[in-house]
């Protein structure tokens, strides 16, 4: 399935990532290539079967709810591009009234 | 007799019997990576004074007679997606990450310390994992130590030509959909991806959680036991850690030289079809006809949905929890920030514009869409359908046989450049690999040959989940009756 100029600009806003227009033009095509190989899923009647999405069984893991060591929160913000003592620091998320 | 030459066994035995030194085993890999890490570029970084004091520490500490560990003094090499707290960037080969510092040590790289192995460097990759030829590195590719215009696969490549071209004698890797087999065949080397849950994943950065395992890469099936038995078993940290009331950790080494009999060896007729080279077909061929002649019975088997469709699966299902993973890259908590950005979102996407490559940004983009409303079931639900076939299909196949044989990779290793315009065409070199990765269970590439050019091929030997112990065996059978690991690659040639 081929997908268009606008639906690759789409999942690139969903995805959080910028693109260039020469990136969508390219993406597009790939993309829509990939998908087109995907379909061959189709082919497979799979009408009741169950889905797996872990090949092995998983549990929940449980401990005792007691406070213990963890990592360190000055190391924890440490590889942050910016922090400030134990809080990462970020741009402002909050309009302050003054633009439109 | 070089060092590099040492096996890691053998390097372990002369360490224990004081015939060989830490210090010395350490400067023979230092000198190695300073000399051929230039052409074949496996290592993103090194760290030879730190690799030099803790070598004299474990001198020191063999010297006092103590029991330093299973890996005591040997050298070793951590793909670079695994965190080490040592100093040494943890880059995933993103720009995104350049320059990181892990804050922990990943659960491996602790039991490697605490077996009394060096680290000596962190090892290439395809970013984040993404790749089958390691040219998807944000930093350099890395080549083939066999035949350097060439790929050394990928996603681990700079950790089996690290191998390879004995720089080390053994490295870790991650596989995803046969990141550590497919480059070991390509490389000449062994490369094993265990079971889902033998090897905790803390401390490994996540690319597609339900599918991601670490293992070991080693010229001879003995040192890839011997760096298996170091790093598995359970960790708390890793809730899909297999416990080991459930699965203990069997001795690997102990058992290694029996042989498996009787032996019924499964043959998937879609392994051996359209796309497969003629010199790969043959050598592998031939070491099954060894096989037969060790008493094997080879057996037909039947993987319908293993090949194109395990591929298709993959891409779904990979890409789709990658694109969760790797939302955690925002410029808020790790790494890269754009500097030029009006707002939050847009701070975020220019971001991730900057910091990932092109393949990221596909696989993240696909998983996205994937997961999005209107396309989940006809994607993302429908592939786990079939890997749920894809699992019965082995299920039923190791009713019968105790393995399952065939190539690793369609093709021995292609040109650099040759695959990278059409993402799917490299998506392909995992046609045979993906389909374990899918079902959990334990695989392994052994060289079983050279094509005309002097190129390497991989055997693929797949066996349930938690069979490692008879899964080396057999593995090692055929190891015995061959010489393949004792060749070196051109690039080593003039060593000393």
């Amino acid at each position: 399935m081929a997908l268009s100029r606008d639906e690759v600009l789409k999942v690139g806003t969903l995805s959080r990532i910028r693109l260039t227009d020469e990136e969508v033009e390219r993406f597009a095509g790939q993309l829509s290539s990939i998908l087109d190989y995907v379909d061959k899923l189709k082919e497979l009647d799979t009408r009741g079967v169950e889905p797996l999405a872990h090949a092995l069984p998983i549990h929940n893991v449980l401990r005792d709810d007691e406070p213990r060591p963890g990592l360190d929160p000055q190391k924890a913000v440490g590889g942050a591009p910016d922090s400030t003592d134990t809080l990462f620091r970020v741009p402002r998320v909050i309009d302050d009234g003054s633009s439109a | 007799m070089d060092v590099t030459d040492l096996t890691a066994c053998r390097m372990r035995d002369a360490l224990r019997a004081r015939d060989l030194s830490a210090a010395d085993a350490a400067e023979a890999c230092i000198e190695a990576i300073d000399r051929l890490n230039p052409k074949v570029k496996a290592f993103l970084s090194t760290d030879a004074p730190r690799a030099r004091r803790r070598a004299a520490e474990i001198d020191k500490r063999l010297d006092a007679g103590e029991d330093v560990g299973l890996l005591a003094g040997v050298p070793v090499a951590v793909k670079d997606n695994m965190c080490t707290d040592d100093g040494q960037p943890t880059t995933c080969a993103s720009r995104i990450l350049q320059n990181w510092r892990a804050p922990y040590n990943a659960h491996v790289v602790e039991r490697l310390l605490a077996e009394g192995a060096v680290i000596v460097g962190k090892t290439n990759l395809d970013e984040f994992a993404m790749g089958s030829s390691t040219e998807n590195s944000g930093f350099e590719a890395t080549r083939n130590p066999w035949d350097l215009d060439r790929v050394p696969g990928g996603s681990s490549g700079g950790s089996a030509a690290a191998v390879a071209a004995r720089m080390t004698p053994i490295a870790l890797g991650s596989d995803t959909g046969g990141s550590i087999r497919q480059p070991a065949a390509l490389c000449g080397v062994v490369g094993m991806k265990p079971t889902y849950g033998r090897v905790s994943r803390y401390g490994l950065v996540a690319f597609a959680s339900s599918l991601d395992q670490i293992g070991p890469f080693g010229r001879t099936v003995e040192d890839a036991a011997l760096l298996l038995q170091a790093t598995a078993g359970h960790d708390e940290r890793d809730s899909t850690s297999v416990s080991e009331t459930d699965e203990p950790v069997p001795d690997y080494l102990a058992t290694l030289d029996e042989p498996v009999a009787p032996l019924r060896i499964g043959l998937p007729r879609e392994f051996f079809g359209e796309g497969l080279d003629p010199e790969v077909e043959r050598a592998v061929r031939d070491a099954l006809a060894v096989y037969e002649g060790l008493g094997a019975e080879l057996v037909d088997v039947d993987l319908p949905h293993s090949t194109d469709y395990a591929i298709a699966t993959y891409y779904i299902v990979a890409t789709s929890e990658a694109s969760s993973n790797l939302a955690r890259y925002d410029g808020v908590h790790y790494g890269h920030r754009s500097s030029d950005h009006t707002d939050m979102i847009d701070m975020y996407m220019r971001t991730r514009e900057e910091g990932f490559g092109d393949e990221v940004k596909r696989r993240i983009m696909l998983g996205t869409y994937a997961l999005s409303a209107g396309y989940y079931d006809a994607y993302y639900k429908k592939a786990l359908q079939v890997r749920r076939l894809i699992r019965r299909d082995f299920d039923e196949a190791f009713e019968t046989v105790d393995c399952i044989m065939g190539p690793t990779s369609p093709t021995a290793a292609f040109r650099m450049g040759e695959k990278t315009a059409d993402p799917l065409t490299m998506y392909l070199s995992d046609v045979y690999t993906a389909s374990a990765n899918l079902a959990a269970i334990a695989g392994i590439s052994v060289p079983c040959g050279f094509t005309e050019a002097g190129l390497p091929v991989g055997l693929q030997i797949l066996s349930g989940v938690f069979t490692e112990e008879r899964l080396l065996r057999i593995a090692r059978m055929y190891e015995r009756e061959t010489d393949w690991a004792s060749r070196a690659p051109p690039v080593c040639e003039g060593a000393s």
